[in-house]
């Protein structure tokens, strides 16, 4: 279960202006029922720019129902000048906080905010749609969303994109891509580009060691029970000689055992250059 | 506050007469039933006692029956053995359906160099058996498929995939945790070589589970260490819990048949009502094979953690095939592998009942339910009529 604050909770249960407003001066509709999350914002905005009455219609989740009329609230009253520098955290920080993971409910409130303002001032705003290069085809974010996402919230990592924005929250596919941008706004190299770390080379000593070790407590054990054997011959550099011995001599399959079970089994507990070949002793 | 509690297929509560049986076990004898000492050398005639219960539920022999900790390590165990007894082999076939403790694994074999057949399903939630027939392979190691659905409840037919499987001479893994204890199992007649099941499903404490394996099916352990299980599962046996299933398999097959009446005719009229009383809801999956204590309603045009949350207010416990519920931002795989439209997946909520419910339970949930589905409708941005043009997305997510 989700711990939400109180206020969430009250905000959720007893939310603030729900509704439409006839004759909107403005409208902000951002998300998707496919997105599982969907804010349409209403704004009244009088001669002087002031926002005389706020109110909306969400789909989603209790803090996306609690940051909307979080919004609402903290938009009346102000004028839109005022109202254009409310930021998600503003709104996160107005309810006590939000669950890292639901960070992207009050995005969605930002973004609304964002395109009812545009509407008012006469900005063409396709529904649905954002500025800027789709990036996540799950949830429809574009690269714009998620550097401003990345920018306005201080992000370091993939992670915590997704919880803001929700992009890579659904195949994955576009995850490098997120990496790249975050890579992007913090002014570092592409993480493609940088070069992995070699993990320590085994010593001639440690590599036997550490053959001998799983042939013994991984491999025999499941070769003797199916009556066949291995042993040991020799081992040059990263080449393991051994040879099969009981069932496994006449077994057709004896190849697929020495490289798919022998090989595989030693590459993963030694060293991933090991190549098992088998010879007569 | 009355707590009604319809999440059964997530856990149950510990039957008293288990809790009895099982208490002993924690206290006065609490020795190691492998010592060499009497005292707790005497456990070890109720662990005995306990794998007869279990191996008789089922239909199996004692020495068939392999204690676990829970229903994930006896699917693992099964998956690891097949794969470990038959090296030569690389294909596993399992279903778009299964649950995580199949699913995962299978991915993660995947990126180990195995071959991974998913087998999709129909609206219903049901499979095609062709599909099954044809995606076996010369090198199919293991065919993995749950026995019932935990979200939906749809039942496969396990016979006819037994039988399609046995010919072609490949080992079977089901995980029938949802199903034992609900209906009627016997692994004489039905080919299975692993059956997987899980205490806290059947009214035993969580940290319990058992694996079936047919008498002479090649057996990999997954966990190495004593000599415990006959070499099968090393690891201090859980008394306790052991005795507790025991006793709890013993009890599901007498209330089987309450099960199937008496529990089947609240969830149908727990269904009905909500059905009949929020327009716009339907039935997710195969109405007509389905476990007779799961009944999984989509309600369009609300989120399901939304509902939750209200229903959670007035104290009904229910599960929700929603993304915001479970961490993740998609609804459930599940339902949208039966292709059930987002209108509906995001609203789906699941009611499990089992044998402690009442009617007073279902009179609380068609009090209150209605009009919190209408409440967050009006809430909502869509509506009848207000439906957006398309649905965005979808996207070729895998």
């Amino acid at each position: 279960m989700w711990e939400y604050t109180d206020k969430v909770r009250e905000h959720f249960l007893n939310p603030r202006n729900v509704g439409e407003i006839e004759n909107a001066d403005a409208i902000g509709e951002v998300g998707s029922l496919a997105c599982g999350d969907a804010l349409k914002l209403y704004l009244k905005i009088d001669a002087d720019d002031r926002i005389v009455d706020a109110k909306f219609q969400t789909f989603g989740c209790a803090s996306a129902i609690a940051s909307s009329s979080a919004l609402t609230e903290m938009l009346k009253g102000k004028t839109i000048a005022e109202a254009e520098k409310i930021t998600n955290k503003d709104i996160a920080e107005f309810l006590g906080g939000l669950p890292q993971q639901k960070m992207h409910c009050s995005v969605m409130g930002q973004e609304a905010l964002e395109v009812a303002i545009k509407n008012w001032r006469g900005e063409a705003v396709d529904q649905h749609e954002h500025e800027g290069e789709l990036v996540c085809k799950c949830f429809g974010v574009t690269d714009e969303l998620i550097l401003h996402t990345i920018r306005e919230n201080n992000l370091t990592t993939v992670e915590e994109v997704t919880n803001f924005t929700k992009a890579g929250g659904g195949c994955g596919d576009c995850i490098p891509a997120i990496q790249v941008l975050l890579d992007q706004a913090l002014g570092k190299v592409a993480a493609c580009e940088v070069p992995e770390a070699k993990p320590k080379a085994l010593t001639n000593v440690q590599r036997m060691q550490l053959v001998v070790k799983t042939l013994e407590e991984e491999i025999r054990p499941s070769l003797q029970k199916d009556g066949g054997d291995i042993e040991l011959v020799d081992i040059d550099g990263h080449t393991v000689k051994v040879a099969l011995r009981g069932m496994c001599t006449s077994c057709p399959s004896s190849q697929l055992t020495l490289k798919g079970f022998v090989e595989t089994t030693l590459r993963e507990y030694v060293e991933p250059e090991i190549s098992v070949v088998e010879v007569n002793s | 506050m009355r707590t009604v509690y319809l999440d059964n297929n997530a856990t149950t509560q510990i039957d008293p007469a288990v809790l009895e049986a099982m208490m002993p076990f924690l206290t006065e004898f609490y020795g190691n039933p492998s010592s060499m000492h009497r005292f707790g050398g005497q456990v070890g005639k109720y662990l005995v006692e306990a794998r007869e219960r279990v191996a008789a539920s089922i239909g199996a022999r004692p020495e068939e029956i392999l204690f676990t900790a829970c229903g994930t390590e006896s699917d693992n165990t099964a998956i690891w053995s097949a794969l470990n007894s038959q090296q030569d082999k690389r294909h596993i076939i399992t279903t778009r359906v299964e649950h995580p403790a199949v699913l995962n694994l299978v991915q993660h074999l995947e990126k180990r160099g195995y071959e991974a057949t998913y087998l999709g399903v129909d609206s219903k939630g049901q499979l095609d058996l062709d599909e099954l027939r044809e995606a076996i392979r010369k090198d199919t190691a293991l065919v993995s498929i749950m026995y019932a659905n935990n979200e939906t409840g749809v039942v496969f037919p396990m016979e006819e995939i037994a039988a399609i499987v046995k010919e072609r001479g490949v080992q079977l893994h089901t995980d029938a945790v949802q199903v034992v204890g609900k209906l009627p199992i016997d692994v004489s007649r039905l080919p299975v070589d692993f059956l997987a099941l899980s205490g806290h499903k059947l009214h035993a404490p969580k940290g319990i589970g058992a694996l079936y394996v047919r008498k002479g099916t090649p057996f990999r352990p997954f966990m190495r260490g004593g000599h415990q299980e006959r070499g099968r599962r090393a690891g201090t046996e859980n008394a306790a819990s052991i005795v507790a299933l025991g006793k709890a398999c013993e009890l599901a097959t007498v209330n089987m048949a309450e099960e199937r009446t008496r529990v089947k005719a609240l969830r149908d009229r727990l269904e009905a009502g909500l059905l009949a009383a929020v327009p716009d809801s339907i039935v997710n999956g195969d109405v007509e094979n389905r476990l007779p204590n799961t009944s999984s309603i989509a309600f369009k045009y609300v989120e399901g953690e939304a509902i939750l949350l209200l229903m959670d207010g007035h104290g009904i416990c229910a599960s929700s095939g929603s993304a915001c519920t479970s961490g993740s931002l998609e609804p459930s795989h599940v339902l949208r592998a039966m292709g059930v439209p987002f209108t509906y997946a995001h609203g789906s909520i699941r009611f499990s009942l089992s044998r402690f419910n009442t009617d007073a339970d279902v009179d609380l949930v068609l009090k209150e339910v209605p009009p919190i589905i209408n409440r967050l409708r009006e809430i909502s941005p869509f509506r009848e009529g207000l439906e957006p043009k398309g649905e965005k997305l979808a996207c070729g997510c895998k």
